[in-house]
């Protein structure tokens, strides 16, 4: 039983949802597919995270012009000092942007917003109408093109009723569109959204129908707590799988790097 | 052309009323301290253009000096909300603000092209999104050589772009390093220029990925030591995260916001004085 990581049920959801991620960052780096267009907040610490648990390790891009920062603690913006002091190069915004995202030079982008909508596109624009919004969000920033460029887009975001909606009121940045063929009709280069991980479980695309449909649920998550916490009729995988709990060492690994 | 002046004196001539001006840093080198320059010379009825509008925008727009925003993210990063510019844009306080909204990738492009005086710039970008609806400065354009569909923003030529560098030397020739974001092309594509840097110097020593500014493309430089604070310069402060935290509280509401614009920044000075007044201390570099 050596080999076998203890399990502890003490960790919070962002704790999952991290851990997941940096998971996924793991198995897509053995894969050949390293490179992160990275942001602040949760995806920044679930890249970190993975840089520090798994060989080969994913490589950070910054879109303020880092690329392969190796930060000891995690940057509250994209700009911090450590980030540059870190890199193995910086450039100027208008080159990360045109010479490293837009050329396809991104393997995994990540995205966050206010509201996500079934075909996996988001808003992080304004709540309700753009000319006279109810709240007026930070904006789209440089997410339209990590969701039209990179080779593929992971979402983390807690899932809600108010969150997970049928349609965005905004559509900052395109996932699936409104369906099949959409992001080829657009001309989109990247591969979009496949997986979105919340603090219930993982969606993935349908193959068929783009719709994001529930593929695995955290320990203890119940399909009827995934349908109650979203806004449109959720769809689940044939196969609905559990997904492994945080062990001890991912945990120890996360919360050094938080307290560092 | 460049000349060293005092910041004051830089606003004073080359920040008119009316004018459309950027003040850029990408999170590094923002230039705090011209914002408040420009805030305390009352300057009124500005296009203001920034990437990554943030606290010192918010200043800007709360104590009026705005009505008009060009921008691609507007927020305090790792906080939250810009409470000043939410208010001018969902209430119309201090008075109605009209916004350009753009993607990062956009602004950039639109940087680029205005430094290589070009009318517009192509990208690949903001198809399928709802930006193109209400933002007039969007538009397809098919490729002369392969018929492909790209997108085309018009060149960004403010009238006066404001940057924050390290340093500059006696003859106003001007270096930065570290993040240097979009600032190169912001001053280039600017028919004026203003710089503020932590210290003059008699030589610029190279420094791995900088980016100089030859004095003949900046029409003004300022001596103002930590005039990026609570932003940084790198080699000479770290970011004072803290400060950034404690905005929030400070322009949650309009009378508190005012309170301190009135006390801090419109009866101050210099921001020396202002850090005083505030009770700052700027965050040392190791």
């Amino acid at each position: 039983m050596s080999d076998v990581a203890p399990i502890t049920e003490d960790y919070t959801t962002d704790e999952l949802m991290i851990v997941n991620a940096a998971r996924q960052l793991g198995a897509l780096a053995a894969a050949g597919r390293p490179v992160c267009f990275v942001g602040i907040g949760l995806p920044s610490t679930a890249a970190n995270l993975a840089r520090r648990l798994y060989s080969p390790a994913p490589v950070l891009v910054y879109e303020s012009g880092c690329i392969g920062s190796k930060p000891t603690r995690l940057p509250l913006s994209i700009g911090d000092g450590e980030l540059g002091e870190t890199a193995d190069a910086v450039v100027s915004v208008p080159e990360i942007f045109a010479y490293w995202l837009q050329a396809g030079r991104i393997d995994v982008g990540f995205l966050g917003g206010a509201q996500l909508d079934k075909y996996a596109n988001i808003n992080s624009t304004v709540i309700g109408d753009y000319e006279h919004p109810s709240t007026r969000l930070p904006g789209a920033g440089g997410a339209p093109e990590i969701a039209a460029s990179a080779g593929a887009v992971m979402v983390i975001m807690r899932q809600s009723k108010r969150a997970f909606v049928e349609r965005c009121d905004f559509r900052s940045s395109v996932g699936y569109g409104d369906g099949p063929g959409d992001r080829q009709r657009f001309g989109l280069q990247g591969g979009g959204p496949k997986w979105v991980i919340t603090d219930l479980g993982v969606l993935e695309p349908d193959p068929v129908t783009c719709e994001l449909t529930m593929v695995a649920l955290h320990p203890g998550v119940s399909r009827e707590h995934a349908v109650a916490a979203t806004g449109w009729s959720l769809q689940f995988a044939g196969e609905v799988s559990t997904t492994t709990p945080p062990t001890a060492g991912e945990l120890d690994a996360l919360r050094v790097l938080q307290a560092a | 052309m460049s000349r060293i002046s005092s910041l004051h004196d830089a606003v004073a001539e080359l920040v008119v009323d009316g004018d459309t001006v950027a003040l850029e840093g990408f999170t590094h080198l923002i230039p705090h301290a011209a914002g408040h320059e420009i805030i305390r010379q009352g300057r009124r009825d500005l296009h203001l253009v920034r990437m990554t509008p943030d606290m010192v925008y918010d200043q800007l727009i709360g104590a009026g000096c705005a009505t008009k925003l060009t921008f691609s993210w507007g927020g305090n990063p790792g906080v939250g909300s810009l409470q000043r510019f939410r208010d001018a844009v969902e209430n119309q306080w201090p008075h109605p603000l009209e916004i350009e909204e753009h993607s990062h990738a956009g602004m950039a492009t639109r940087y680029a092209a205005g430094a290589a005086n070009l009318p517009f710039g192509i990208l690949r970008g903001y198809v399928g999104t709802g930006l193109p609806e209400h933002t007039s400065t969007i538009t397809q354009i098919e490729c002369p050589f392969t018929g492909e569909s790209l997108t085309a923003v018009p060149a960004l030529r403010p009238d006066v772009s404001i940057v924050h560098a390290q340093r500059a030397d006696r003859e106003g020739n001007v270096q930065m390093w570290g993040l240097t974001g979009v600032q190169k092309e912001a001053v280039l594509a600017a028919k004026r220029s203003i710089v503020t840097v932590e210290e003059i110097v008699d030589h610029l020593e190279p420094v791995p990925y900088s980016v100089v500014l030859p004095w003949w493309v900046v029409t003004a430089v300022c001596e103002v030591p930590n005039g990026a604070h609570p932003s940084f310069a790198m080699g000479y402060s770290v970011r004072d995260n803290a400060f950034y935290k404690a905005w929030d509280a400070v322009s949650k509401d309009r009378e508190s916001f005012t309170a301190w614009i009135e006390q801090h920044v419109l009866g101050t000075t210099t921001y020396e004085e202002f850090r005083r007044s505030a009770g700052v201390e700027v965050p040392a570099s190791v």
